[in-house]
């Protein structure tokens, strides 16, 4: 294991492991402990999946199968507002796909990017499940529904600088 | 016992939360603070009040006055006005919950509730789902204490097997079978789950439950515990559901509290415990082998059935796996009696079913209806028909899994075994409406991306199979569709059906083959004329001038981000399609609409 990540970041592996301790004897606890090492560290780098392997005992291929399976957990490190637009059925017929085009194009990247900057991370989520208002947009916890293309740039701007 | 002379309800589902709710409640709490009125005006928030479309939604009894789109700024009028004053700010009002004379219509009586009954919506927009007392007032855990106390295993179980009714989440598979099944396994150690892993996109019917209404989730379970004999409960709900997962926890620690959920329930033997699981977003966890191997913390993968779960589920031992909206009509049918719930619903379909409104609908939102109602009652009684009056194209049913109902279906009752007969299916009640400028193309292969993306790699048939499938309707919607390509799509359909391993795979051709069934004519127009009649396809789209509409403006001109438009001044204007990229910025501006798709 490369000793640097682990030395920069003593604090939050010994919080790691307290999570660790917390979650290793209830049945199944894989994912409670990867869902909240993501919330520690942001994403899921190779170096802190090491650290769960050896804890638990088990492969890192298991833990690298997992990781990689579910969309929400995420290897690469995110932007400071993840903008998640809901592509559900809802949110697609009443154009969601303009929306998403149009966030595309005033960030400058494409779905499933993050901004050189890592301010934003652009994303088409599956269904929010706020089908009342759709189109939907969600950036981090904010919600902003009812959207047209020309919303957009007002909404971007918001965060911008913050 | 405090007393209240006006309780405002304010909606906190998620809709309205997304629309606001939460600084209308902020606002309503200081404005009451500032009149002094917090000890005669209870606030309560609840859970959703189903009319999404026109949230936030606030009610204010004994009046039942059904404000809507409630903004900060009107919270000050209603509590002067209304709370204040007893003068009802009749301008706020939904439009629909008004007399011609002004008076107040009571809520059964508004187009949207006439023909709903809320059975597993019951306590939804009712009750402070943040309280167990409030559950209890509404005979909460009635139903736990009745089966307990007076009933034995078998006879709960026989009792549910009586009422029909048949599981939620989408296949219909008679629940008290499924009860009896897991009974009846052997196992030193049985498990109860609860599938809350709402994947179909514009379904939202679980997290209202979850929402508005968890305790009725958790006695459910508590009763299918002693029922099967099992004492660990787990349910498994989606990570993108925050309000659902705070309000969950909040419940079971409060049934804790009160000792219905723990060791010696109502002073029994019975011990039972329920605990969350989170999902990390894979729609092929709702499958339920999938959910069971990701409730244990492995890749959401399907196996082959059987082993059932009712046999071998969670960690190799016998489990019972029921959807949400199945739980929360478990405690209303064992105080009620299976007489009452076989008395709603058709021949094969008990009961109701709640279904999520949304696409081209005006009232978007949550409904529910005894089964046997018909698509034309849902969109246009109680849906409030489409928004411009543009004409109906097709219903969508099932998400992923269903398909596309046309206008000539509109009048077929709805329940299980319709909606299979019409080449649909119920799934778990997303009820998507579309009209004419919504390509069913296009809307296919929109389900086909989303299976593709959400396929576990498992089995090849679901793994190449709908990847081909996709790849050929691209192809068809970027105008290089080829003749033959319809009757590969069928067949490869069939053969998918037939061959995959599980459920997501088994029903991922079903929108591609509905939309084939209904709208043939529409993919052969992609297919020989090159031509989308919705006008949806960008790349078979052409945004043409039509010349004797056309009064030579320039507005289009200067709108043209490419300048593809030319034309003298007071002349027809031309677009050069070589250079148009088919941003539609022109057709926006034209003050003549002379400018169309096609």
């Amino acid at each position: 294991m490369s000793t640097s990540i682990l030395q920069d970041n003593k604090e939050k592996f010994a919080e790691l492991q307290r999570i660790i301790d917390e979650y290793k004897d209830k049945e199944g606890p894989l994912m409670l402990i990867l869902h909240k090492a993501q919330e520690l560290f942001g994403c899921l780098p190779v170096e802190v999946q090491e650290y769960i392997a050896e804890s638990l005992d088990i492969p890192l291929t298991d833990i690298y199968g997992v990781a990689t399976f579910y969309s929400q957990f995420t290897l690469q490190p995110k932007g400071k507002y993840t903008i998640g637009v809901c592509m559900g059925t809802a949110c697609y017929v009443k154009g969601a796909q303009a929306v998403l085009d149009e966030l595309s194009k005033e960030i400058g990247i494409k779905p499933g990017e993050t901004s050189e900057d890592f301010v934003f991370t652009l994303e088409a989520t599956r269904c929010l499940g706020a089908c009342g208002l759709a189109p939907v947009i969600m950036i981090n916890d904010d919600v902003y529904g009812r959207l047209v293309p020309s919303d957009i740039k007002g909404i971007v701007d918001k965060y911008r600088g913050r | 016992m405090e007393f209240y002379r006006s309780h405002v309800l304010i909606c906190g589902g998620t809709g309205c939360h997304s629309s606001g709710s939460g600084e209308v409640m902020e606002t309503f709490k200081s404005e009451l603070a500032k009149h002094n009125l917090e000890n005669e005006i209870k606030l309560v928030q609840t859970g959703c009040f189903g009319l999404c479309a026109v949230g936030p939604v606030v009610i204010v009894y004994p009046e039942g006055a059904f404000y809507s789109r409630v903004k900060d700024e009107d919270v000050s009028r209603i509590v002067t006005e209304h709370l204040l004053k007893g003068r009802i700010v009749t301008d706020l009002l939904y439009h629909d919950s008004v007399h011609e004379d002004e008076a107040i219509k009571s809520l059964n009586e508004v187009e949207f509730y006439k023909k709903q009954m809320r059975l597993a919506l019951r306590n939804c927009g009712v009750i402070d789902p943040e309280k167990i007392e409030e559950y209890i007032a509404f005979d909460g855990y009635k139903a736990l204490g009745k089966v307990l106390l007076e009933m034995t295993p078998e006879e709960t179980i026989n009792l549910i097997k009586a009422s029909g009714l048949r599981g939620r989440g989408g296949a219909g598979f008679p629940a008290g079978l499924k009860w009896e099944f897991t009974a009846k396994a052997q196992g030193d150690k049985k498990y109860v789950c609860c599938n809350a892993d709402e994947g179909d996109p514009g379904a939202f019917m679980d997290r209202s439950i979850l929402e508005g209404d968890p305790h009725s989730v958790l006695e459910a379970m508590t009763i299918a515990g002693y029922a099967v004999g099992a004492d660990q409960g787990y349910i498994y709900v989606r990570a993108e559901y925050p309000i659902a997962v705070k309000r969950l926890t909040i419940a079971i620690a409060q049934a804790r509290e009160a000792g219905l959920l723990g060791r010696n329930i109502f002073g029994t033997d019975f011990s039972f415990d329920i605990e969350l699981r989170l999902g990390a977003g894979a729609f092929v966890c709702g499958e339920e082998t999938a959910l069971m191997a990701s409730i244990e913390g492995m890749r959401g993968e399907p196996r082959p059935r059987p082993p059932f779960p009712a046999v071998k589920g969670v960690f190799g031992k016998p489990t019972l796996l029921n959807n949400v909206e199945t739980y929360a009509n478990i405690p209303p049918i064992l105080l009620n009696g299976p007489e009452w719930f076989q008395s709603i619903g058709t021949e094969k379909s008990k009961g109701t079913k709640v279904f999520a409104l949304g696409g081209k609908i005006n009232n978007t939102g949550l409904v529910e209806v005894p089964m046997g109602t018909t698509l034309r009652e849902i969109i246009y009684e109680i849906g409030g028909g489409i928004p411009d009056n543009k004409e109906f194209k097709a219903a969508q049913t099932g998400g992923p899994s269903g398909g596309c109902i046309p206008a000539q279906h509109l009048d077929t009752p709805i329940d299980y075994d319709s909606l299979t007969q019409i080449g649909s299916m119920m799934g778990s009640g997303g009820l998507i409406v579309m009209d004419n400028e919504n390509c069913m193309v296009d809307i296919a292969r929109f389900f086909l991306d989303f299976t593709v993306d959400e396929s576990c790699g498992k089995c090849p048939p679901c793994r190449i199979g709908t990847k081909r499938m996709l790849e050929i309707l691209e192809r068809i919607t970027q105008g290089k569709g080829e003749e033959g390509d319809i009757e590969k799509l069928q067949e490869l359909g069939r053969s998918i059906k037939s061959s995959a391993l599980c459920g997501l795979g088994q029903t991922a051709p079903n929108p591609v083959l509905s939309t084939i069934q209904y709208f043939r004519e529409e993919y052969e127009a992609h297919i020989r004329d090159k031509r989308c009649p919705a006008g949806v396809c960008q790349a078979l789209l052409q945004i043409i001038i039509q010349a004797e509409l056309c009064k030579g403006c320039g507005l289009c001109i200067k709108a043209c981000p490419v300048d593809a438009i030319s034309g003298e001044r007071r002349s027809p204007h031309v677009i050069d399609q070589s250079k148009c990229i088919k941003c539609g910025a022109c057709l926006e501006k034209c003050p003549f609409k002379a400018i169309v798709k096609g």
